[in-house]
């Protein structure tokens, strides 16, 4: 297994996968959790915490489909025909809580109607994506270069599950940042919800990773024998150090270490799900270089990547920092 | 509602349709965003009021038109492999790139600096953005940059190899693939579109408050803005239409012949029709009236030039006639209309009446939308007139589809017109809502909220009045002092 472009593919779309997971989790967290709070200031609070920052965040969705598209093709034009219902409910709801930004402000008569759409849409999009997700981890039917499986594959228990996951861990993100982000009333109250949905998320964290052990046999010996067993250790036990350190964070800690530990434990998450995954892109056939672009591809796009990146994640690093600290009545001025 | 459709035509219309909504949003913002960008530098440079007002005027209405273009565009960027999965495996390694290039130097761009450009005034200062404005600006140049390459390298498509598993592959030179026959002429054609598509809402917008109060300063200066840009623009880009109009004719012959109906050759000059219905089946243009030898004389700059006709092409190459022709007139007969208006404005200015003629005034009105009618148009010449292709010539447009069955189809078509009626008629209506406001001295931004921190000096136009609002508040026990009223 030595570095190839490929590798280094795989890993630039690791890379934007989880920088979109974090970065607009937090924001469909937001509006995952936006009924329990009360409509006017504490809603105004929660949502102005993110709006300078959702339109970036939500681009490396982008970065993560049109990057898969490029460097990957084969995997890009089978996965989205296999999971056609799920991404067309993805980007619908992407639509209704991207416009309820700007309309709920246009419009204060039906600004109840728009956080209805911002809660909805949040919530189809990331059970949209955890079930997508799922439905690539229990495997795709491939015959030839084309999806072969029929309509309803991505319906199972396992899926909901995942979908179910993420929103919950979505929630969590949502909640420690709003820790982060507010204080008085509402961050009492984003510490409640950070509790509960850092409890559930682990809880489906577990489910999934038993479920993917019990009823997968190749997955299963990843995770159970020798030598894999080795490095795929430490996953979980990092993971249970994580969850304890978030749990007793999220009920005192005032600032920002709540956050970055939900953080940690997403990229903990994505860790165990390369080494359940890897070296395919597409299980249980499709492996990264039978997907992967040629050559020529990799190479001008990485150009572009090692050019772009940096500045990428310097400008955005700015426009975070412009906007920092705390959302309230002399905040930011 | 779509029984005896197939998945492709289903297919088509759905991609047709997330398309052409799209579309609207960046012909527009792209302009704009240029717009907002002069406004700011303008007001930098003199220090004039009336530039900021009219900066935070259109800056809201940037805000609306911006989130539609986003999530509208989101939706794009998976069509491909949702509806089209055949092409996007064998086109992935030539076009996929150039549209991974588009989101690391267009979207990030715009999206990053976005927040500041909308909120960040007060927190960054004047300088820093500006700059953040024009980041957008230029961000928003470089998406049509990259999308206008991959569009044109469909219709044009140089450069590649064919692999073993029939992919599309890079050559040797990417600069042969980004700048392909076709781009050039597309590229500038299009962006030019997207100015004269905002220049005449902006100059609709003012023509409308003109027509109102025809002392108010801030209309007359956007009136003024939008009128010069008409006049230099609109007779500009009917020169880069030809140029692009004789491009496709080298590269596209059968799409020229659709859009000027000729579907028989002409040995000794072509006439150009001004009115005909086109019949695909009988392969002539029914009750056509042209001008003799017209048609030789614009596309060969001779009037005896022989030109061939559809009679040269094999029938399952054409494309659609009727759509092509009558798509490519309107666009045409707008072009026009909007070169009238301009120079009718510069002879207005001349004799000193551009802010006292209510005639002008009111067919500027009329054509404030026109721009999106006609960028429709002409996309719609290009798409279908490169039928029945989607890599012209290479690979066709029936053999690029996912293995989909039609029902799953009907179904996400269905969804994606009743959303996007319903969600970007709400935006356009708000946007509608808010040109319908004159601007005022000391214009409020995009800033936002009841005493959260994106806001200015505390005034909150209507948000105070709101009753459901302040009831829910009493309702949930919360105590807030009363908002000071606007």
């Amino acid at each position: 297994m030595s570095i190839d472009l490929t590798t280094i593919w795989a890993f630039i779309i690791a890379f934007a996968v989880f920088a979109y997971v974090v970065m607009d989790g937090f924001d469909l967290g937001i509006g995952i959790l936006f009924p329990t709070f009360d409509p006017g200031r504490e809603r105004d609070r929660a949502m102005n915490s993110i709006a300078p920052v959702w339109d970036g965040n939500e681009t490396w969705l982008v970065l993560g489909g049109g990057g898969l598209f490029a460097a990957f093709p084969l995997a890009y034009a089978v996965i989205l025909p296999a999971t056609y219902p799920l991404i067309i409910a993805m980007l619908l709801g992407l639509v209704f809580r991207g416009v309820a930004f700007e309309y709920r402000w246009r419009d204060p008569g039906h600004r109840r109607l728009w956080d209805f759409a911002f809660t909805g849409g949040s919530f189809v999009a990331a059970m949209a994506q955890g079930m997508t997700l799922g439905a690539l981890l229990q495997g795709i039917e491939v015959s030839g270069r084309a999806y072969a499986g029929s309509w309803f594959d991505w319906l199972t228990p396992y899926t909901l599950l995942t979908g179910l996951g993420t929103v919950a861990g979505y929630a969590l993100l949502g909640a420690t940042w709003l820790i982060w982000k507010l204080d008085g009333k509402g961050q009492a109250h984003a510490r409640k919800l950070a509790l509960r949905a850092g409890i559930a998320t682990l809880a489906l964290m577990g489910a999934v990773s038993v479920y993917n052990v019990l009823l997968n046999a190749e997955y299963a010996a990843r995770w159970l024998t020798a030598p894999e067993i080795y490095f795929a250790a430490p996953v979980p036990i990092l993971t249970a150090i994580v969850a304890i350190s978030l749990l007793r964070a999220v009920t005192k800690e005032r600032n920002s270490k709540p956050f970055w530990l939900a953080l940690l434990l997403f990229f903990l998450g994505m860790a165990g799900l390369g080494v359940t995954i890897w070296p395919n892109v597409v299980p249980p056939d499709v492996t990264i270089w039978d997907a992967a672009a040629p050559e020529r591809s990799q190479v001008f796009m990485l150009i572009g990547v090692a050019i772009t990146m940096p500045l990428i994640i310097g400008y955005t690093a700015w426009a975070y920092w412009v906007f920092r600290g705390k959302v309230d009545d002399e905040g930011y001025h | 509602m779509f029984d005896g459709l197939d998945g492709l035509l289903l297919a088509r219309i759905q991609f047709a349709f997330t398309v052409s909504f799209h579309f609207f949003f960046p012909a527009f913002s792209i302009g704009l965003a240029s717009y907002l960008a002069v406004l700011e530098g303008l007001w930098l440079k003199t220090g004039k009021q009336i530039y900021l007002d009219l900066f935070k005027y259109w800056i809201k209405i940037f805000a609306i038109a911006f989130a539609m273009g986003v999530v509208s565009g989101i939706v794009m960027s998976y069509q491909f492999g949702t509806n089209w999965s055949v092409f996007s495996d064998l086109a992935g390694p030539v076009i996929g790139p150039l549209m991974a290039y588009e989101v690391l130097t267009a979207f990030f761009l715009e999206a990053g600096f976005l927040g500041v450009m909308l909120f960040g005034m007060n927190k960054v200062g004047k300088k820093l953005h500006f700059a953040a404005t024009l980041m957008v600006a230029v961000g928003t140049f470089i998406s049509a940059f990259w999308i206008l390459s991959v569009n044109s390298w469909m219709q044009t498509p140089v450069g590649f190899e064919m692999g073993a598993n029939g992919q599309f592959m890079p050559g040797d030179s990417w600069a042969a693939i980004v700048f392909n026959p076709s781009f050039p002429y597309r590229l500038v054609h299009t962006v030019l579109a997207a100015y004269l598509t905002t220049a005449f809402v902006v100059g609709g917008v003012g023509a409308w408050h003109l027509l109102k109060d025809k002392t108010q300063l801030h209309a007359r200066k956007m009136f003024s803005m939008a009128m010069w840009m008409a006049a230099i623009v609109a007779p500009i880009q009917i020169v880069a239409g030809d140029m692009h109009g004789l491009n496709t004719m080298e590269h596209q012959p059968q799409k020229v012949m659709a859009m000027e109906g000729h579907y028989n050759s002409y040995p000794d000059g072509a006439p150009l029709y001004l009115f005909g219905i086109p019949n695909d089946k009988e392969q002539r243009l029914d009750y056509a009236l042209g001008i003799p030898k017209l048609s030789s004389l614009i596309l060969k700059h001779d009037l005896d030039a022989p030109l061939a006709g559809l009679d040269t092409i094999p029938d399952d190459e054409q494309p659609p006639v009727f759509m092509v022709f009558w798509a490519f007139r309107i666009m045409i007969a707008i072009g026009m209309a909007m070169m009238i208006v301009g120079v009718w404005s510069l002879f207005a200015r001349w004799r000193g009446k551009l802010y006292d003629w209510a005639w002008l005034h009111r067919a500027a009105l009329v054509m404030g939308p026109s721009g999106f009618l006609a960028v429709l148009c002409g996309w719609i010449t290009t798409e279908v007139g490169r039928q029945p292709y989607v890599i012209y010539g290479l690979l066709r447009t029936a053999d690029a589809a996912s293995p989909l069955a039609a029902p799953a189809v009907a179904t996400s078509l269905l969804a994606f017109v009743i959303v996007y009626f319903a969600v970007f008629g709400a935006g356009v209506w708000y946007i509608l809502h808010l040109m319908h406001k004159p601007p005022h001295t000391g214009e409020l931004g995009a800033k936002r909220g009841d005493k959260g921190p994106i806001r200015t000096a505390g005034i909150t136009p209507g948000l105070t009045q709101d009753p459901t609002d302040a009831t829910t508040r009493d309702l949930s026990g919360t105590k807030h002092e009363p908002e000071e009223a606007p």
